[in-house]
């Protein structure tokens, strides 16, 4: 029993990092048809920016510990939302209108591109951090397990349902959030009503990566280790979570994401831990068989 | 009001229009009639920037508004009710009227929606629906009633009463002779339903193969022997 909670705590943490980074995944897609296959690296280079600044500030010294994550935690999201905001401007602009595969092709360079340029910056070497947050509660106690809950999990469920509850309100409450969701089911018509649409889709970029910049700085934190690799894996995770949610749908990335965490820990947990991806991966095509939208997506209607 | 010049537009290859040459006064209801694919949705794709016209001149209040973005046009006071009325079918009846007032003031809101909800009773019934469960007419409405909240100076609109029942196409043509009366709002009618639109309007334009091969008044236009076969008898073409 202690240890299938304490699987359920990993889980639900990990799961909350890939429900940040699928946002990415499904927005852009809602909005322009396509997989931002970059979209996973963005999340790499937000977890290595968050780690200069973080070294950056531990030079100046002596800054109060909150203090410095905030000031990180901004850093980070602006940065890596410039990121995002240049890929699509550079990569993917330029070739709205041509046949479908190109912006495709153009994703895929984008994200080789980004692996080789932080590789060459950063090296190909992991790059530690020291624990930061450090601490933990324990939640249950028996003979031989207890249940550990860990303040740094505590921060990154917190972080995830504080910016999942904004990001909900945004998109269903404001100007903004209603110009995303017109230039998603119709952008001729958007555009039609004085929307500048290639503005609502540069912003929709900018909104996937400041979400992607908050998953890399907690990925850093919680781990401690990253390197330039690292987007590749948990791109492909979330890119499943947002399938598997069914793409397009915003409540279906965050709970696909709550799902493959899930899966990948208590598969670790209970079997082997070589094959994790493997379940994660096999789950998706047995959801797929049955529900070909994916379990929140709407089937496309067309109404006559 | 709006005067567009030997405008030409291709799609990929297809030569849609070949030189149109067309005048909307301002306060005048204009028809444009002509069969299916003749270019008259092309036309006001073409007027509001999407696509661009290849060649001519459009011209909006003085202003060539020929090389300005569809969002920069609209902005200057034209609002398309489009062909498929392409309403927002996962938004609701409320929020898509919400998309059309962007383009004016905030502070018109409340009136706005108040004129539309009078013109269309309907809509207030289905507020908090979803756009993509209503009926084909009522989705009608809610794409007029939808143009009609940015305050346009000019409303064009695309075959209104395609695909309606009789007594529902009935309704939307005398909202659109209302809201010509009583707001003061230009439009540009593009319509199949010859003897409807061609009565409504005090000038009409038919349009074959892209190119504008007939134009006068409406009435004239009625009793025009070339219009009265080919639209409005049924039977041979021009």
């Amino acid at each position: 029993m202690e240890y299938f909670v304490q699987q359920l705590i990993n889980g639900v943490t990990l799961g909350s990092i890939y429900g940040l980074i699928a946002i990415g995944y499904t927005m852009v897609y809602g909005i322009i048809g396509m997989i931002n296959f970059a979209h996973g690296d963005i999340f790499m280079v937000g977890s290595f920016i968050a780690l200069m600044t973080f070294i950056a500030l531990g030079i100046l010294g002596g800054i109060w510990l909150p203090l410095a994550l905030l000031v990180t935690l901004l850093v980070t999201m602006v940065i890596t939302a410039a990121y995002g905001w240049t890929v699509e401007r550079l990569a993917y602009r330029p070739l709205r209108g041509s046949f479908r595969l190109a912006p495709l092709i153009s994703a895929i360079g984008m994200s080789i591109f980004l692996q080789n340029y932080v590789q060459l910056l950063q090296g190909a070497r992991v790059r530690p951090l020291q624990p930061v947050i450090e601490g933990h509660f324990i939640l249950m106690k028996s003979a031989h397990f207890s249940v550990v809950l860990s303040y740094m999990q505590i921060t990154i469920v917190l972080v995830t349902v504080i910016l999942m509850a904004i990001f909900a309100t945004l998109i269903s409450k404001t100007a903004l959030g209603r110009a995303q969701r017109a230039c998603e089911q119709d952008s001729l018509m958007a555009s039609l009503l004085g929307i500048n649409v290639d503005r609502t889709i540069s912003l929709t970029f900018i909104i996937g990566s400041l979400l992607a910049a908050v998953a890399g700085m907690l990925f850093l934190l919680y781990y401690g280790v990253i390197d330039f690799y690292i987007g590749f894996l948990a791109g492909m995770k979330a890119f499943t979570a947002a399938v598997l949610g069914g793409i397009g749908s915003l409540p279906g990335a965050m709970l696909g994401g709550l799902i493959i965490g899930l899966i990948e820990t208590f598969w670790s947990a209970y079997f082997t831990i070589e094959y994790k991806d493997v379940a994660a991966f096999s789950v998706l095509v047995l959801v797929l068989i049955f529900f070909p939208t994916g379990l929140l997506g709407q089937p496309e209607v067309e109404k006559v | 009001m709006l005067k567009v010049v030997g405008v030409q537009t291709y799609y990929g290859k297809i030569h849609a229009l070949r030189g149109v040459d067309l005048q909307v006064n301002e306060g005048e209801i204009v028809s444009l009639i002509g069969a299916n694919g003749a270019g008259k949705s092309t036309l006001l794709m073409t007027i509001c920037g999407n696509p661009r016209a290849a060649g001519g001149s459009i011209h909006f209040l003085g202003q060539d508004i020929s090389r300005l973005t569809t969002d920069r046009i609209v902005r200057q006071g034209i609002a398309q009710s489009p062909e498929g009325r392409r309403i927002f079918p996962r938004m609701t009846v409320l929020e898509n009227l919400m998309m059309g007032a962007l383009t004016s003031e905030p502070s018109y809101f409340d009136n706005d929606l108040e004129r539309v909800t009078d013109l269309f009773p309907i809509l207030k019934e289905r507020a908090s629906q979803k756009g993509g469960t209503l009926s084909g007419g009522e989705q009608q409405m809610l794409a007029i009633g939808r143009a009609l909240m940015g305050r346009p100076k000019m409303l064009l609109l695309d075959e209104p009463s395609l695909g309606l029942a009789p007594l529902v196409v009935k309704q939307i043509f005398q909202v659109i002779e209302q809201i010509n009366k009583e707001d003061g709002v230009t439009i540009l009618l593009v319509e199949q339903n010859a003897f409807h639109a061609l009565r409504l309007a005090s000038r009409g334009y038919v349009m074959v193969n892209g190119r504008i091969t007939l134009s006068g008044g409406g009435e004239e236009l009625l009793n025009n022997p070339e219009v009265r076969s080919a639209y409005l008898e049924g039977g041979a073409k021009v």
